[in-house]
């Protein structure tokens, strides 16, 4: 019962907050000088061109007019058309959006796997010189922003031992038979691995420069939990059983202190997305967040609206699954 | 336990010093730019296009760190672009602590409406892209210095506001705040006597990490060329041309980024190091 209650009370807070994105994107993008009308015309266009234009992309009505036609579009699924690319808004976006959860999905798997491999190793040989290596190496990783990182990868792995590619999304030169956006599944489900290995060797860089300040976050967390956990009475009792300390660690401690980590990664996570934008734009891939760029900079109003709301969804989606897992997995919730 | 605490406080010290001599003399250096940069930061001459660094052959005698593919000069160039840099993370650093903890002081202590109007606020503000976010008030405010600062602080006030709000909710609960209530102090005084300067040792760590961050934002703001006037030398500008001609000359990359680099380190662990330092238990 008391489930059910946290769960309606969390839905009714997140549409809150989704309809407050809606209001502040809306007035904000509107706000912007220069008219996108007049740059999409030939010069020489008049004045009765510009006004029929308006007219068609409901630019003349008032702006609270403006903003429930769009917001009753937006709930039927309908986003307008782009300005500047003439084409559905929806179409555009989700056309996008495969790439960039491909990204995302990708990045946060690397920093699990390092983050969680640190953690584990800095406990396993925790008060040596191993864990203080560990602990200097995740403070460098946490103080640099995954822009920076790119840029030091794309140094390092595009230009000074050139191994893996640093701009695209794929080898313009490849043929893509795929009916999806999603090209790394669908690559491994046509069981394509030529063309499997040349995405990774494409998304890698962007994914690493996004995963790394995520998984220093993640050893540091998850090591500090590990140790706590560690002097706790039925982790002595393991021992006492006799177990070995790789045991202890992995399936003793770990499943009591990985919960605060699991909390922490949601919340990580939708930074790591909104990172996408910058990190898609430096390594020229084909994202969600480098069409966001170009519509700012091409004032495409109905686009960046399109853009930032997809992201809200995104962010407050990630945000609800990890407070309804947390209460879930939290006994206290879960059975009262 | 006391060897413990020596060590972590030498170590403190070391950094402190490090990153605060390269903030030190990276100031000295932005304030002196117009007298010690080797050449006007904006002339341009295709006849010095893309010279080496000074080690390498075919560098020229006054183009220390080389030149861009427009002939102008890269070390001016970093040294006007410094001047940027660490006027935005002064003033967007300090404008933003100072409206998000005041917001965060509020609703930490005084809880009620003010708090649920604060903590729904930052709620909205957390489901925006923050990069997307910048470009987007970028586009609304225009290009320009004023521009930035004012987008650094719309962006980030909700850190302080989250940060600084659970530290006054600690600290409101406790018996020192009651009694001082007891003694008669209006909620208000208290509020500046008590809880103000328990929260200020993490408002100074995280104001220094604001200044790395709005360092990063201006860069990355003005790599996407929505910075201030393209006139102006910024590391972000320096960084996106040397992107582009990244394998036929990688100086013009490799020498702002350093420097930008450098910069955020010495922020950030200039914050790391006075939170050691204003710990109580350390102290």
């Amino acid at each position: 019962m008391l489930l059910l209650r946290t769960v309606c009370l969390r839905l009714l807070s997140t549409l809150i907050t989704l309809l407050g994105v809606a209001i502040i994107v809306f007035f904000v993008i509107r706000v912007v000088p220069g008219n996108p009308i007049a740059m999409m015309l030939p010069p020489g266009a008049t004045d009765a061109d510009i006004a029929r234009l308006e007219a068609l992309y409901g630019l003349d009505k008032p702006l609270t007019e403006q903003f429930l036609i769009w917001l009753r579009g937006v709930l039927q699924g309908d986003f307008g058309t782009s300005i500047s690319l003439r084409q559905p808004v929806i179409d555009l976006v989700l056309g996008r959006l495969p790439a960039t959860l491909e990204l995302s999905v990708m990045a946060l798997a690397i920093a699990v796997l390092v983050g969680g491999t640190l953690a584990l190793t800095g406990t396993r040989f925790r008060g040596t010189r191993t864990e203080a290596t560990i602990d200097v190496t995740n403070g460098m990783a946490l103080s640099i922003p995954d822009f920076l990182w790119g840029l030091l990868l794309i140094l390092l792995f595009g230009v000074l031992v050139p191994v893996f590619h640093i701009s695209g999304r794929v080898s313009p030169s490849l043929d893509l038979p795929f009916t999806t956006d999603f090209y790394l599944i669908e690559s491994i489900v046509r069981l394509q691995f030529g063309i499997f290995a040349d995405l990774v060797a494409h998304m890698f860089m962007p994914a690493l420069a996004l995963a790394i300040p995520l998984a220093a976050i993640i050893a540091q967390l998850l090591k500090q939990s590990l140790k706590e956990t560690m002097h706790l009475d039925y982790v002595t009792l393991s021992r006492t059983k006799g177990y070995g300390e790789n045991h202890v660690i992995t399936r003793e401690a770990l499943p009591n202190a990985i919960l605060p980590t699991l909390t922490l990664i949601g919340v990580q996570f939708t930074f790591l997305i909104g990172g996408t934008v910058i990190i898609e734009r430096l390594f020229s891939y084909e994202g969600l967040g480098n069409m966001a760029i170009d519509a700012v900079i091409n004032r495409d109003l109905p686009l960046i609206q399109g853009i930032v709301i997809v992201f809200a969804l995104i962010f407050t989606a990630v945000n609800l699954l990890v407070d309804l897992t947390y209460a879930m997995l939290n006994p206290r919730l879960r059975h009262a | 336990m006391l060897d413990g605490r020596a060590q972590i406080k030498r170590r403190a010290g070391w950094r402190l010093w490090l990153s605060g001599g390269w903030l030190g003399f990276l100031a000295l250096a932005a304030l002196l730019a117009p007298w010690i940069s080797p050449q006007d930061p904006l002339a341009q001459d295709l006849f010095t296009s893309r010279l080496p660094p000074f080690w390498m052959d075919g560098a020229e005698p006054g183009y220390w760190l080389g030149s861009d593919s427009l002939g102008r000069d890269v070390l001016s160039r970093i040294l006007y672009g410094a001047r940027v840099a660490l006027a935005v993370a002064l003033i967007a650093g300090t404008a933003t602590c100072l409206i998000g903890a005041t917001l965060g002081i509020i609703a930490g202590y005084f809880r009620g409406w003010p708090d649920a109007v604060i903590s729904r606020l930052v709620d909205i503000w957390m489901s925006f892209p923050p990069v997307l976010f910048a470009i987007l008030l970028i586009a609304v405010l225009g290009t320009g210095l004023t521009s930035i600062i004012i987008a650094v602080v719309i962006i980030d006030w909700t850190r302080f506001a989250r940060v600084i709000r659970a530290e006054a909710m600690t600290q409101g609960v406790m018996d020192y705040v009651a009694s001082a209530q007891v003694a008669g102090r209006t909620r208000i005084g208290t509020m500046f006597t008590e809880i103000l300067p328990n929260v200020l040792p993490t408002m100074v760590a995280l104001l220094t990490l604001e200044m790395g961050i709005a360092v990063i934002v201006e860069a990355i703001l003005s790599f996407v060329n929505l910075s201030i006037s393209t006139d102006s030398p910024t590391w972000g500008g320096m960084i996106a041309e040397g992107r582009i001609s990244i394998h036929q000359a990688w100086w013009v990359l490799v020498f702002p980024l350093v420097a930008l680099f450098l910069t955020v380190l010495s922020f950030s662990q200039l914050g790391e190091g006075l939170k050691d330092r204003f710990d109580p238990v350390l102290r």
